[in-house]
């Protein structure tokens, strides 16, 4: 019941901040919003009982990435684009992508119903005490199976670092 | 756990609101942020079958898709920054350089 809560209230937030995140004139009302989708996106991960990626979602989505968009908000200038028209003539095109994901999708979930053993696995989930622990259990995977791609991951983050500062820095 | 669809209509309804985002909006900052916001809704995909199937591969990759939205975050704004710099706009429409 908790559970049930729970989810539909972070939910909630997290559909209605995202819709208003992209029907908002105001660059900064949409990194606002973008945020508070962002933080319901971490409940949902602490009501999935995912407690580490609860907390690398809050300090580095909403505290590093957040913080760079907001930034650059700041340092490209606002008033001059808040007087520019904000939406591009592609509502029908928009419309149809969107209908064509949501179709694709539904006709998964139409057809996932009616095949028995085929459809979406009908596994229970593993009860909460007999989890491992969150952090420990995420970094043990890591290090263990996924250390090829963590290094590979560390290399694309200076790749990016270098790229970031090399296309920000002033022309010599 | 609710039943994993629940988890799969919310991470659908984002990614569908992320693409019509990317889609219509001209400002290529806000742009951006709707790819973020795509990023997130593949996180909560691959958390909820992490926690359905008890195994917690699928939050190690929920973790590397956030080091990637931070790349591709840091490298991003560096363009815009530096097409502002060059074109005083930060419009979508008005990067038309490589148009014939």
């Amino acid at each position: 019941m908790l559970d049930k809560v729970l989810f539909y209230f972070f939910a909630g937030i997290a559909v209605a901040s995202a819709a208003l995140m992209v029907t908002r004139r105001n660059v900064v009302h949409s990194a606002i919003f973008l945020i508070t989708a962002l933080l319901a996106t971490a409940g949902i991960f602490l009501q999935l009982r995912a407690e580490f990626l609860f907390i690398v979602q809050i300090i580095l989505y909403v505290g590093g990435i957040m913080v760079l968009f907001v930034f650059v908000i700041m340092l490209v200038n606002l008033d001059v684009a808040l007087q520019q028209i904000q939406f591009a003539r592609q509502k029908w095109v928009a419309l149809i992508v969107a209908l064509a994901l949501a179709g694709q999708i539904g006709v998964m979930f139409w057809t996932s119903g009616k095949m028995p053993g085929q459809g979406l696995p009908v596994l229970t989930a593993v009860a909460a005490n007999r989890l491992p622990l969150n952090s420990e259990a995420v970094a043990k995977n890591l290090f263990d199976s996924y250390l090829l791609p963590f290094e590979i991951a560390s290399v694309l983050l200076l790749v990016a670092m270098i790229g970031a500062v090399v296309m920000a820095k002033k022309r010599a | 756990m609710l039943p994993i669809e629940h988890y799969l209509f919310l991470s659908l309804a984002l990614f569908i609101i992320g693409v019509i985002g990317v889609v219509t909006r001209r400002n290529v900052i806000v742009v951006l942020m709707s790819i973020e916001l795509i990023l997130n809704a593949v996180n909560i995909n691959l958390v909820a079958f992490s926690r359905l199937y008890g195994d917690v591969a699928g939050q190690v990759f929920a973790l590397f898709i956030i080091a990637d939205a931070a790349a591709e975050a840091a490298v991003g704004l560096g363009i815009i920054i530096a097409f502002f710099r060059n074109r005083e706009t930060v419009l979508a429409d008005e990067m038309d350089l490589l148009k014939w």
